[in-house]
C-alpha cells in the first residue's frame, strides 16, 4: 500500500515543480521517491499482507518484481534526464506520466481481483500511449503513438469482453470466488469461462507482444523517442510478464490442462518467428524489438513450467533482461546523440573512441544470447531446467537452438563496433548519469551471472 | 425497483449475450475495415460499451451488484482513453493535415 502511494504522489510532486516552474527538482524528486518506495517494498518482505478486501495481495512474488520495476524505472529515469534535459523544456510531463505508470505496474503484478488488472493495465497504457508520441513534432514519434494507441485499446477492448464472460460464468471479479466456482465440480469445462479465459489472455499476450499479437511493437519501438523505447521493451514487458505468471500460476492453476496448450504454442512461435525475422534487420531498435519478442517467448516457458523452480527462474530472467536492456539502449543512446541514426552502420569503428561504450555493449549483447559469465547465461539455464522439469523437453530444445541462432544478430552490432574504421568514429562524452547507469547494470549483470543462487533463491 | 429487475430477468441472458456479442462483432469489424481514425475510435467505444451491456446483464442475472460497479471503472476508462486518443489525433492532424490511418505507413519492416 505504501509503495503506490508513495509513487502516485511523487508523480504528482513532479507535476508540482512543473507548475512552479522548477524542472531542474524532477529527477531529484522522483530518485527520491522510487527509492522511498523501494524501500517500503523491502520492508514487506514475507509480511504477505492483503488489502482492500484482497483486491491487492501483496506477497513476495510481487514484493521481488515492484522492487525490479522500481529500480528499472529509476536506471530508465537517469538515462532519460541526461538525454531530454538537453534539448527539451517540458520535461516534467514526460516524467510524471513515466513515474504513474510505474504506479500502475505495482497494481499489475499484485493484483487479487480483476478489477485491479484492468485498472492497472489500462493505466499503464494510457500513460505509454502520450509517452509515445511525446515528440510532438516528430512523424515517427505521432506514427508510433496513435498505432499503439490504436491497437493497445483494441487488444483491452477484447480483454475486457473476457472479463465480461469470466463474470458472467463465476459471478465473481475476486479471485477467491473464481477458485471456488472453478473447483466445484461440473463447472472445469464451462465454455463461457474459457472463452473469457482466451480473450483475456489475448489481452495479456498483446501487452507482452508475444507471437501473434507482435506487430505492434517493431514500429512502435522505432518510432518512439529512444528513452521511452527503453521503458517499454524493459519495465513494461517485465511487468506484463509478471501480470501473467500471477494470473495463471497463482489463480488459474488448477486449470492448467486448459490454458497449457495455449501458452506452450504462443511461447515457441514467439521465440522462432522472432529470432528468423530478427536476422535480417539492420536498425539497432527493430532488431531489439524483435530480441524483445523473443525474450517474451523465453519469458512464457516459465509460466508453463508452473513448479518449485518457476518463479525464481522467471524472476532472474527478468532481472537480467531488464539489465542487459537498459544498458543496450543507453550505449544506443550515446551513439545517436552523435550520430542521429540507429542502422548498424552507426556503429561502425565506434570503439576506437568510445572502449567503456563498447565493453558495455559486447556485455549487453553477450548477455542477451546467453554467455557466460554474464547473467543472461543462468537466467536462460534456469528457466530451460524448470522448464525440463515438468516436461516440456521439445519445448526446451528448440529454445536452445533458437537461442543459438539469436547469437548471429547479436553479434552484429559487437563486430560492427569493433570493426577498424578511423574516419568514422566519433567520441561521445558521458555525463555522470550515464556512467552511473552503466556501472550499476553491468556489475549487476555479473554479478547475477556468478552468483545466480542470489535471485533464484528468493522465490 | 423490484419490478424492472424482475422483468429484466425474465428476458433469458443467452439474449443478452448474443446482443452483446453481435455488438462486439460490429465493433471489431469497424477497427478491422474503416480508414478513418475517428470511426476507428468510435467502433473502439461500441467494443466498450457492448462489454457494459454485457457486465450490467450478468450483474441482473447473478443478483450481484459488483458487475454495475465494473462499468464505472470501464466508463472512465474509456473516457480517459478517448481524451488521449483525441489528443493524438489533433497533434497529428495539425503535423500531416490528414486522419486516414493509410497515411501512418512510414514505419515499418
Amino acid at each position: 500500500m505504501e509503495v503506490i502511494i508513495t509513487i502516485a504522489l511523487t508523480g504528482v510532486a513532479i507535476m508540482m515543480a512543473g507548475a512552479f516552474n522548477k524542472p531542474g527538482f524532477s529527477l531529484w524528486i522522483a530518485i527520491a521517491g522510487l527509492m522511498l518506495a523501494f524501500g517500503f517494498n523491502i520492508s514487506l518482505w514475507n509480511c504477505n499482507v492483503h488489502i482492500f478486501n484482497d483486491m491487492i495481495v501483496y506477497d513476495n512474488f510481487a514484493v521481488a518484481f515492484n522492487g525490479l520495476i522500481i529500480i528499472s524505472s529509476a536506471l530508465v529515469f537517469l538515462l532519460f534526464h541526461s538525454h531530454y534535459s538537453r534539448w527539451e523544456k517540458h520535461l516534467d510531463e514526460i516524467s510524471a506520466l513515466l513515474v504513474f505508470a510505474t504506479t500502475s505496474m505495482m497494481m499489475m503484478t499484485s493484483f487479487g481481483n480483476l478489477v485491479v488488472l484492468f485498472i492497472g493495465i489500462e493505466t499503464m497504457s494510457i500513460c505509454l500511449y502520450v509517452l509515445a508520441g511525446s515528440r510532438k513534432f516528430e512523424l515517427p514519434s505521432n506514427e508510433a503513438a496513435l498505432k499503439y494507441f490504436l491497437l493497445g485499446s483494441f487488444a483491452s477492448g477484447i480483454m475486457l469482453f473476457g472479463i465480461a464472460l469470466i463474470y458472467g460464468a463465476s459471478a465473481s471479479f475476486d479471485f477467491h470466488g473464481i477458485k471456488e466456482y472453478l473447483l466445484s465440480a461440473n463447472n472445469a469445462s464451462n465454455n463461457l469461462f474459457n472463452a473469457g479465459l482466451l480473450l483475456l489472455t489475448v489481452g495479456l499476450l498483446f501487452k507482452i507482444a508475444a507471437v501473434p499479437f507482435h506487430f505492434w511493437a517493431p514500429d512502435v519501438y522505432e518510432g518512439s523517442p529512444t528513452v521511452i523505447t527503453t521503458f517499454m521493451a524493459s519495465v513494461v514487458k517485465i511487468a506484463g510478464v509478471a501480470a501473467l505468471y500471477r494470473l495463471y500460476a497463482y489463480h488459474f492453476d488448477t486449470i492448467k490442462p486448459i490454458w497449457a496448450n495455449t501458452i506452450m504454442i504462443v511461447s515457441a512461435l514467439s521465440i522462432i518467428l522472432a529470432v528468423l525475422i530478427a536476422l535480417p534487420q539492420k536498425r539497432f531498435k527493430r532488431l531489439m524489438a524483435y530480441s524483445g519478442i523473443s525474450h517474451a517467448g523465453f519469458l512464457l516457458m516459465a509460466i508453463l513450467a508452473m513448479n518449485q523452480s518457476s518463479a525464481g527462474a522467471l524472476f532472474l530472467y527478468a532481472v537480467s533482461y531488464s539489465l542487459a536492456t537498459i544498458l543496450a539502449f543507453t550505449v544506443l543512446v550515446e551513439i545517436i546523440e552523435v550520430k542521429w541514426d540507429d542502422n548498424f552502420t552507426a556503429f561502425k569503428g565506434m570503439a576506437s573512441k568510445n572502449k567503456f561504450l563498447a565493453f558495455a555493449l559486447i556485455v549487453s549483447m553477450l548477455s542477451m544470447a546467453g554467455i557466460p559469465p554474464f547473467s543472461g547465461f543462468m537466467a536462460k539455464f534456469s528457466i530451460f531446467s524448470a522448464v525440463a522439469e515438468s516436461g516440456y523437453i521439445g519445448l526446451v530444445v528448440m529454445a536452445v537452438v533458437a537461442s543459438a541462432i539469436s547469437l548471429v544478430y547479436y553479434l552484429k552490432p559487437i563486430t560492427m563496433m569493433l570493426t577498424k574504421d578511423d574516419e568514422n568514429a566519433v567520441k561521445t562524452n558521458l555525463s555522470a548519469e550515464v556512467i552511473i547507469i552503466l556501472l550499476i547494470t553491468i556489475t549487476f549483470t555479473i554479478v547475477f551471472g556468478i552468483f545466480p543462487g542470489l535471485l533464484t533463491r528468493l522465490l | 425497483m423490484e419490478n424492472i429487475v424482475s422483468q429484466l430477468q425474465s428476458i433469458s441472458i443467452n439474449s443478452y449475450i448474443w446482443l452483446s456479442s453481435i455488438l462486439f462483432t460490429i465493433g471489431v469489424m469497424g477497427v478491422l475495415i474503416r480508414r478513418n481514425a475517428i470511426v476507428v475510435f468510435m467502433s473502439i467505444e461500441m467494443m466498450l460499451n457492448s462489454v457494459n451491456l454485457l457486465l450490467a446483464a450478468f450483474s441482473v442475472y447473478h443478483n450481484d451488484p459488483s458487475g454495475q460497479v465494473y462499468v464505472f471503472f470501464i466508463m472512465v476508462v474509456a473516457a480517459a482513453e478517448v481524451a488521449v486518443g483525441l489528443a493524438l489525433l489533433v497533434m497529428i492532424y495539425r503535423n500531416t493535415q490528414t486522419i486516414d490511418i493509410n497515411f501512418l505507413n512510414k514505419l515499418k519492416w
